[in-house]
């Protein structure tokens, strides 16, 4: 029997059975046979590793375990080029924190999964690679930006992946490809080595076909690095502990605003029938208000387009990456960034390069840090009250590849009930709930900083008495 | 007397300090002791800006800046706080540089100098930590240059950036300005202002209260002083043809001594400063008490205290104490039992006076040894051992040399090739004092040989006397004490 889809603990009984060169073996076949186009690299060396790790006898958590690697996260020897052309050719020659715990723990590393360019979007049109299909409609985007994390998970190519969320990147696509993502607390794992989009917003996190692989994977990589500041030294939290069919007593709040205008009526029933089931299985749910949830979208993009402005300032040709010749310095930097990057790149850039200039970076970046605050303490007010909050992860199913591309503000309204999360820094994690026309709905819940337990508590409890994460697409079956 | 700045001049200084003793850069932990290195060996993916990389701060910059923070009498900021500077320069891996901006670690503190009137005091707006970019070495002079090459070995390195008031009203108070400000600093140990590019400066002036001009670059103090000297003129001269000094950002041509105009204000960059997301705020107040106590004496306390303690001129206590090593040199050798006021005048007069004349610049003490190399070519090293200089100060003072010998000594002590101590100089040169009744001897043999001249001074011509004096003086081959020889010389011919 392939290993394709198999949860992390029936790949570990199979490596004791057979080896860990035959699981990787799975993998690399199924991805052999890939239409979803998920992977920008597919490494060379993971086939190497596995026979390694059955030669030593590796002891490590995952040892064996194949995973794969969102393509802005730096891994020594293979091409992190983030979805852009720019970086098509840089070879990272460190690992990123994530990376070497995944390494000690014995994973084998199959290969960088797809993005939006740099991590700016929601549907993974933007990459340079060209757009990752949805495994549960090839006419679909994954979501993204992690799209081709999302998507190699949901179609058995990687039993689990790392992604990166700044506004949603990993929860979107969880939503859209009917697979558990998570969005740690900011500051729970290490950001060195992931390339920045916007660092005040984003954390590397898992995504996997079910809540007890997210557990396995945050072991691994949450944590304290002294090599990123915003880690915070909390104590080591133990993930698969909370691993409980219990939420008898658990108090949910259901935020009225993420229920807004343009909700996709088969995803508000979905996600209804979610909050009851969960209340038949022994909690309780109140409506909450979150009244600068409207502010949050504009606050959101001014602050990430800002960041972004100054973190992709690096790649001017320089020194590594993509580099078109000019005569003198400024015109091979233009002409670099010109012919390097993609429109979305572009419009980030200038948007958040403006929004930073003399005269307007009071009225649009200092504002916008206000209404972050704003935002945050409507978590804090809320979250005081409850145990958690649930909605929608995204206000629709995924739609079809081209159908928003050309109209980026359709684009960045569909983050609406993500990118709130990101302003306040909770974690946040998107867990299948059901089914509108064939397509997956993610069901988003809500936690305090630092509680990803009573998150993985609430999602393993909904996950072992439904069965849509076991549920998988047929067109890639 | 009060200096009427008959100009108007204004001249503020931004002053960028490389903290080159700390042992790794701003942040990360690259070694800062690159120097001597190849181009490029000392780096990593934090100070090359390689995607992913984070930086960390240093505490030990921290500690440094509030060092220099409470040394300039300033205030300290209750928490770090760092901005990104945004624009674009090969030089700048990351295209930002990390700085501090609307809260620095320091703010408000002064220095006083020794002004065109007396005691003068400059303000100091601010002082901030912020990394050093890479270093652009042209191939050929700056307008000409063919190609650039990028060494990144500097890049993050931690520096603090000092800002003063536009309180210097003429380019020799700035000079003085920065020879105390270095010497602060020296005394701190967070900077060896020796090594290349560890001090590089910023001048603002302007003249009649007009528009500012900024002089950007300057890497000396005498470079600054010269800067100055033609700005002020050029703007005195732009002005008196009826012309009008715009604002603007000059460059100074150290070797032309003339400043060249770089860009207008309306070219200014705007660096759409904002908050570094990648450093929190570090909480420091708890840190500057514990500072403060491990403070060491400042120039200032030194010299008081020298006058003090020494019985020394404040002229001596002065200059012993604008050098952190002179002054330990001195106490060095004072700690040897040596007349305190004997060493002060030998040091401070004589031997900082030899070392001046060959263009040499103490660098180092090492507890029995003062170090210096020449300012124009560091290649050329010399050096003093306490020890020469007690050995020296006693034969003086025990009468065994003449201060005529006692200089020789000095000079050929620091011109000769092979390290010698006074004694073997002395010896080798003959300059031991002359025995009283040698000197007896020629003093009466001069008088009975120069009839002429005797009768000369009896009649009133005083040279005379100097030409005895002389005859004493070749007769002893130069070892009688002129002072002596001339004091027998008037007992023998007057009684």
């Amino acid at each position: 029997m392939t290993a394709k889809w198999m949860s992390v603990a029936e790949i570990k009984q199979k490596i004791g059975e057979s080896s860990a060169e035959e699981v990787t073996a799975d993998y690399l076949e199924a991805i052999k046979k890939s239409k979803i186009n998920g992977y920008v690299t597919v490494s060379d060396r993971a086939l190497e590793k596995s026979k390694e790790i059955d030669s030593e006898g590796h002891k490590g958590p995952l040892a064996g375990v194949p995973i794969a690697i969102k393509d802005n996260i730096s891994v020594q020897g293979l091409p992190n080029s983030c979805g852009s052309r720019m970086l098509e050719n840089y070879v990272p020659p460190f690992n990123a924190h994530v990376i070497e715990k995944l390494i000690e723990a014995g994973a084998v590393i199959l290969g960088k999964t797809n993005m939006d360019e740099f991590a700016m979007g929601s549907s993974t049109e933007s990459s340079y690679f060209g757009p990752v299909l949805n495994p549960w409609d090839l006419e679909r985007v994954p979501g993204g930006s992690s799209g081709g994390s999302a998507a190699v998970v949901a179609a058995g190519e990687a039993p689990f992946a790392l992604g990166s969320d700044t506004g949603g990147s990993i929860r979107c696509p969880a939503s859209f490809c009917g697979v558990v993502g998570l969005k740690p607390t900011y500051g729970a794992v290490s950001r060195y080595g992931a390339v920045a989009y916007a660092n005040s917003l984003e954390q590397i996190g898992p995504l996997a076909n079910n809540v007890e692989d997210i557990a396995v994977l945050m072991d691994v990589i949450a944590g304290h690095d002294a090599r990123d500041s915003t880690s915070v030294p909390e104590e080591k939290t133990d993930y698969q502990a909370a691993l409980k069919d219990d939420i008898k007593g658990l108090k949910i709040g259901v935020p009225k605003e993420y229920f807004g205008e343009g909700i996709s009526p088969g995803v508000e029933k979905a996600v209804w029938d979610a909050i009851h089931h969960c209340e038949a299985l022994g909690a309780s749910w109140e409506e909450v208000s979150m009244p600068h949830t409207k502010y949050a979208l504009a606050s959101y993009y001014i602050i990430a387009m800002s960041e972004a402005s100054s973190n992709l300032a690096r790649f001017d040709g320089t020194r590594y990456g993509f580099r078109e010749a000019g005569e003198t310095w400024h015109s091979l930097i233009s002409k670099t960034r010109a012919e390097g990057f993609g429109d979305e790149v572009k419009r980030r850039i200038l948007i958040g390069t403006y929004a930073l200039s003399a005269g307007y970076h009071d009225k649009y970046y200092l504002k916008a840090l206000k209404v972050r605050t704003l935002v945050k303490q409507d978590f804090e007010k809320a979250l005081s009250k409850v145990d958690v909050l649930m909605a929608p992860t995204m206000p629709n199913p995924a739609f079809k590849v081209g159908e928003k591309i050309e109209d980026p503000l359709a684009l960045y309204l569909s983050d609406v009930n993500t990118v709130p999360i990101n302003l306040a820094g909770v974690p946040s994690m998107s867990v299948p709930c059901g089914f509108t026309d064939g397509l997956p709905v993610g069901l988003q819940i809500i936690g305090k900083p630092f509680d990803e337990p009573t998150l993985l508590r609430t999602a393993y409890t909904f996950e072992q008495n439904t069965d849509y994460h076991s549920r998988r697409p047929p067109e890639v079956a | 007397m009060v200096y009427e700045n008959p100009d108007g001049v204004m001249i503020g200084l931004e002053i960028h300090v490389q903290l080159n003793k700390l042992k790794s850069k701003m942040f990360c932990g690259c070694s800062t002791d690159y120097h001597d290195a190849e181009p490029n060996t000392h780096t990593c993916p934090v100070c090359l800006g390689l995607p992913g990389a984070l930086p960390v701060l240093n505490r030990e910059v921290v500690k440094a800046a509030i060092k220099v923070g409470l040394a300039l009498e300033g205030e300290i900021a209750e928490e770090t706080q760092f901005h990104r500077k945004n624009y674009f320069y090969p030089d700048l891996p990351r295209g930002f540089q990390t700085t501090q901006y609307d809260y620095p670690i320091v703010s408000k503190g002064k220095v006083v100098i020794e002004g065109e009137d007396g005691e003068h005091e400059v303000g100091i707006w601010r002082a901030h930590m912020e990394d050093d970019p890479g270093k652009l070495v042209h191939i050929g002079s700056i307008e000409k240059s063919k190609g650039v090459l990028i060494d990144y070995n500097r890049s993050g390195m931690p520096l603090i950036e000092t800002v003063t008031a536009p309180d210097m009203r003429s380019p020799k108070e700035a000079r003085r300005f920065l020879d105390k400000f270095r010497n602060i600093l020296e005394y701190l140990d967070v900077f060896d202002g020796n090594l290349e590019g560890a001090m590089r400066m910023d001048a603002n002036v302007s003249v009649y209260g007009g528009t500012r001009v900024e002089v950007k670059n300057i890497s000396s103090h005498k470079g600054v002083e010269k800067a100055l000297l033609y700005e002020i003129m050029r703007q005195k001269n732009v002005i008196r043809r009826g012309g009008e000094i715009t604002q603007e950002t000059r460059h100074f041509d150290e070797a032309r001594g003339v400043t060249i105009g770089m860009r207008t204000k309306e070219e200014a960059e705007d660096y759409r400063y904002f908050r570094e997301p990648d450093l929190m705020p570090m909480k420091v107040s708890d840190w500057t008490p514990k500072i403060k106590e491990t403070l060491p004496e400042l120039p200032d306390a030194k010299r008081a205290r020298f006058i003090e303690q020494y019985g020394i001129a404040d002229m001596h206590a002065k200059a012993l104490t604008s050098k952190i090593m002179l002054a330990d040199f001195y106490e060095g050798v004072c700690k040897k039992g040596t007349d305190p006021k004997q060493a002060a005048t030998w040091i401070a007069d004589v031997l900082l006076g030899e070392l001046n004349y060959r263009d040499l610049v103490i660098s180092s003490y090492d507890g029995s040894t003062i170090g210096c190399i020449n300012d124009k070519d560091h290649s050329i090293a010399n050096s003093t051992r306490v020890a020469d200089m007690v050995d020296l100060v006693a034969l003086f003072t025990d009468g065994k040399i003449s201060d005529r010998a006692a200089v020789e000594v000095i000079r050929t002590i620091l011109d000769g090739e092979e390290e010698k101590t006074p004694l073997q100089v002395i010896e080798e040169k003959g300059l031991f004092k002359a025995e009283d009744d040698l000197v007896t001897k020629a003093v009466a043999e001069a008088i009975t040989e120069n009839e002429a001249a005797v009768q000369d001074y009896l009649g009133g011509a005083e040279k005379s006397l100097n030409f005895l004096v002389g005859q004493v003086m070749k007769k002893t081959k130069g070892t009688a004490d002129a002072k002596t020889a001339r004091e027998m010389l008037v007992k023998e011919l007057k009684g």
